[in-house]
């Protein structure tokens, strides 16, 4: 127990000796924080539109306002002719383009009937495909509008009418930031964390220092926690940083326990940490161990649901994301601040990131050789 | 130039003995761009919802019947009261609930007039949108159903036209995306953690002092990172057109040429982080920590720019990333040429140049 | 001659590297107190052999006991009895003088009051109270080297071992150091040393001749150049090694 008091200590020397790392590890996270979740933003509502209109008539003026008045979409030009229109698209000008063909609004009249054309920028497939739709509804509204006005009767046998009323539950006022702001930080935590930690013991093994560690009586569990416990410190303050930052400046207060967000963070982090740590006994070189991080941190962030939905993956990345500690993390962080889950909740995601945290320490502990 | 020679040879050396981070370094692109492809994707399929159905009569039935055989969602669970409601959701089981008022067919057939509720789980609240929507088109397809005999007189009809990528394949947009984030990253935190361990070590000093100038150590440092980073191009670039059905509409010459710059860019940018760093660690969090989140969500892969608040505007545009993405869609994709791009072909230049001087400058200053 | 306490006592102690013999076979005594020198070439095989005493590095067969324990089964005793010193340095560059004291004092179970004790006149020996607060780093290297061997005896070990102490020092600070060894020596540390300057070889009081991982020679030095007929341990060390096959 004392030897490893004598090991935290020097931990914590060596790290705040480092004033850069220190800045590094506390100034970045912060700033990410500040400002990336203001670019999370996938709210539909400047679709840039082109209007190349052959007809000129009262009711192609008509359609085009109200598309324009939708509120989704943004007219930023009529073009003469498609081509020129077309040219705004490959500039990225404009996402879409509505051709209203000449006798637009005669057929409308005369043959009940009438046609328009929509070209949009599909290279993001999804957003194509919902300017598309909200530009086919807007259409449909207009005809129903003309209906109505045309026919001018009531009708004559009333409809059936299900009445659909949708509500948003734990986050009524759809604030994306809710939703970003707890995954960013869950990101953020993780990579410095685990970065700290995958260098550190190879860093020892490089300067030769661990092999004057090896011929001292301390025990491995005695030295993996000294290392564990410093780096588990710091990941706390840097989440504890990140929680009262969105706190202040996002007004996101957890739901759900605050007492038991810190208590699953904190297995969370000597899950990960212990990680780290394996990596580095595994690693010959800090650039070997820094290469491997940087592949696991990538597939554990790309898989970790932060960017795109977990359920919305085929069954075979499913199963990977099941290993992923890092989607834990950022599941449980949503589910306790927006959702106020309680621990009973949370239960098996308890479970799982302890059983991780157990594997990957003993593991650590096991691979850590006080041999050469 | 025999020298460098001999340098660049060391450096492969170095390389090449270890295997792990060699392997690392060629399948990462690999696996990225198979998760890309294949794994995120933003499509509905399979949503677990739950059902409270308080009439449970044959409209209703038919429904739920309607909702289940859509391949967006997956009817999870039935639950009996609204007190279950709140506890599906919170146990993260489900995304979505459709509660059905009590006596749902009679009201309906009498008073032609019935409720349906869709609840959202809006943690996420893109997901949520969407998924709402999609449950209310189903219903409102029924709907359309019992009124068959009542569509309105006037159509006007709208003919669609997806321009580059008519079926929608996600590929398209993450392509370019994953591109350009994998060689930005794996490039500066391969050159900037190479020289700053020469610091580290103490083996630059001697390095220093030999006849060698330090412009061609920092050269043979970068030459086989630019190697492997050529191998990792032509792995994405086979896969994407290979594997993910990926065309290439423009000129491939031109698609690698402005990859080789931005290439040559990101190295750059390694080479400057080496000259501000003493320890590989903060090399590795500048590099990995400092770039990896900017350029996700800044670059315009992730979010659209267009979207974004205006100081975050302006910060995207010293995101390399942006430009090479722009780059990527305008010449593999859109098929434009030379003329179409030479504004985000200045640009990247100009960063690198800068890069580059400032590294100098710095250099400089510390051999003094 | 009284009979002498043995310390270190190994027998056909062997490490393998695939095919590669690099200690073959090496049985040898050393006694308490003394200072035992264990040369060899580049590569003969002396570090190899010097893991394996410490405890960091298994032996693949034979037989070996340092301070009594044995090496495979009690390689934790046996550090809690040894002290060790690289030919890297390897000290924590990133702390101070004061700090490293502290650090390895702790780690072999000292109290407070012991590491003060020690501190206070490790550094009134090395003279380094201007330093004392200064990191690692900024020591030049042959105090840095007088410092760890300081710190690797600072909780009084039966047995210190050295590999290659003087690598890249001034003959100056070598000659400080051997003052410091024999000080080691005379409190009744026994000091195994491995080294390839011949001339220090003179100044232990046994020496063993390592020559492709085998054990050539065990004797004192005066006791090699009478048998070998050589005026110097360097012509004895010389006459030995010529047959050797590895090196650099």
């Amino acid at each position: 127990m004392r030897t490893l008091l004598f090991l935290l200590r020097k931990e914590f020397l060596q790290i705040f000796r480092n004033k850069l790392i220190l800045r590094l590890i506390f100034v970045m996270p912060v700033f990410q924080l500040l400002l990336l979740p203001y670019a999370a933003n996938y709210e539909m509502k400047n679709i840039l539109l082109s209007v190349v209109d052959h007809d000129h008539s009262e009711y192609s003026r008509k359609m085009v306002d109200k598309i324009t008045a939708s509120g989704y979409f943004k007219l930023v030009n009529v073009s003469q002719t498609y081509d020129d229109a077309l040219k705004l698209i490959e500039k990225d000008k404009a996402d879409l383009i509505l051709e209203i063909p000449q006798n637009f609004e005669k057929d409308l009249i005369r043959e009940d009937q009438t046609m328009v054309m929509i070209s949009a920028n599909a290279i993001n497939g999804q957003t194509a495909g919902l300017a598309v739709s909200y530009s086919n509804s807007i259409i449909r509204d207009f005809i129903n509008d003309i209906s109505a006005e045309w026919i001018q009767q009531p009708r004559l046998n009333p409809q059936p009418l299900i009445e659909v009323t949708s509500s948003n539950w734990f986050n009524p006022q759809m604030n994306y930031k809710y939703f970003i702001v707890p995954g960013v930080l869950a990101l953020l935590v993780t990579l410095v964390g685990f970065i700290l930690t995958s260098l550190n013991i190879v860093k020892e093994k490089e300067a030769g220092t661990i092999e004057q560690l090896n011929v001292t009586p301390i025990k491995k569990y005695q030295f993996i926690l000294g290392k564990l416990i410093p780096f588990w410190i710091l990941g706390m303050v840097v989440l504890s940083i990140g929680f009262l930052v969105s706190f202040l400046f996002y007004g996101i207060f957890p739901a759900g326990s605050l007492v038991v967000g810190f208590l699953f963070a904190g297995i969370y982090l000597i899950a990960l940490l212990g990680f780290g740590l394996l990596t580095s006994t595994f690693a010959e070189s800090q650039q070997q161990a820094m290469f491997v991080a940087y592949f696991f941190m990538m597939i554990f962030v790309l898989l970790g649901g932060l960017f795109a939905p977990i359920e919305n993956m085929p069954d075979w990345a499913k199963y990977l994301t099941y290993i992923n500690p890092v989607g834990y993390l950022i599941d449980a962080m949503r589910m306790l601040i927006l959702k106020g889950s309680s621990f009973w909740d949370l239960r098996m995601h308890f479970l799982i990131v302890l059983g991780f945290a157990v594997l990957f320490n003993t593991l650590a502990i096991l691979n850590y050789k006080k041999t050469t | 130039m025999k020298q460098l020679l001999t340098f660049i040879k060391k450096e492969f050396h170095h390389i090449l003995r270890d295997t792990r981070s060699l392997l690392v370094l060629l399948a990462l692109p690999i696996v990225q761009l198979l998760i890309f492809g294949f794994a995120i994707t933003n499509e509905i399929r399979n949503s677990n919802i739950a059902i409270l159905d308080n009439a449970k009569d044959e409209t209703t039935q038919k429904i739920i019947t309607k909702i289940e055989n859509s391949k967006y969602f997956d009817i999870d669970r039935t639950l009996t009261t609204n007190n279950q409601i709140e506890e599906a959701f919170k146990s993260g089981k489900i995304k979505l609930a459709v509660v059905f008022q009590t006596n749902f067919q009679n009201v309906l057939a009498h008073t032609n007039k019935a409720q349906v509720q869709i609840i959202a789980d809006a943690t996420d609240p893109n997901q949520a949108t969407t998924l709402a929507n999609y449950a209310n088109a189903i219903i409102m397809d029924y709907q359309n159903d019992l009124n068959e005999t009542n569509k309105p007189p006037y159509t006007i009809s709208a003919e669609i036209r997806m321009l580059y990528n008519p079926e929608l394949k996600g590929a398209y947009s993450s392509v370019p995306g994953v591109m350009g984030m994998i060689l930005l990253l794996i490039s500066t935190m391969m050159t900037s953690i190479s020289i700053v361990k020469e610091k580290e070590l103490g083996t630059m000093e001697i390095l220093l002092v030999s006849p060698i100038k330090p412009l061609m150590i920092i050269l043979s440092k970068v030459v086989p990172y630019f190697v492997i980073s050529l191998v990792n191009i032509a792995t994405i670039l086979l896969l994407s057109v290979f594997v993910l059905g990926m065309p290439i509409q423009g000129s491939l010459f031109l698609l690698i040429v402005v990859t080789v710059l931005y290439l040559i860019c990101a190295l750059s940018l390694g080479i400057l982080i080496s000259t501000v760093t003493e320890s590989q660690l903060a090399a590795m969090l500048l590099s990995l920590l400092g770039l990896m989140l900017p350029v996700v969500m800044l670059s315009g892969y992730a979010f659209p720019i267009a979207n974004m608040p205006v100081v975050l505007q302006a910060l995207s545009n010293i995101v390399p990333a942006k430009w090479y993405i722009i780059l990527v869609k305008s010449v593999m994709i859109k098929g434009l040429g030379l003329s179409a791009i030479w504004n985000e072909v200045l640009i990247l230049t100009a960063m690198t140049i800068f890069f580059l001087f400032v590294s100098l400058k710095r250099f400089k200053i510390r051999l003094q | 001659m009284t009979q002498k306490e043995i310390v270190i006592k190994t027998n056909k102690l062997t490490k393998k590297f695939g095919d590669f013999i690099a200690a073959n076979e090496i049985t040898f005594e050393v006694y308490k107190g003394e200072i035992f020198g264990f040369l060899g070439a580049n590569g003969a095989g002396k570090t190899t052999a010097m893991k394996m005493l410490i405890g960091i590095s298994k032996p693949s067969y034979g037989y070996a006991q340092i301070a009594g324990y044995d090496v495979y089964k009690e390689t934790e005793l046996i550090k809690k009895n040894i002290g060790y010193m690289s030919q890297k340095f390897s000290l924590y560059e990133d702390l101070t003088i004061k700090e490293n004291i502290h650090l390895f004092g702790g780690i072999y179970g000292l109290s407070e009051e012991q590491i003060k004790t020690k501190r206070e006149a490790l550094i009134d020996k090395l003279d380094l109270h201007s330093q004392a607060d200064k990191l690692v780093a900024s020591l030049p290297l042959g105090w840095k080297q007088k410092l760890a061997f300081s710190i690797a005896i600072v909780h009084k070990p039966k047995i210190i071992f050295l590999d290659e102490p003087t690598g890249g020092v001034d003959p100056i600070t070598r000659r400080q150091f051997w003052d410091m060894i024999y000080e080691a020596a005379a409190n009744g540390i026994t000091v195994f040393v491995t080294t390839h300057y011949m001339d220090e070889a003179e100044y232990c009081n046994r020496v063993s001749i390592m020559v492709d991982g085998v054990i050539q020679a065990i004797d004192s030095p005066d006791g090699l150049k009478r048998k070998y007929n050589a005026q110097s341990m360097e012509e004895v060390f010389l006459m030995l090694a010529r047959g050797a096959k590895r090196g650099e």
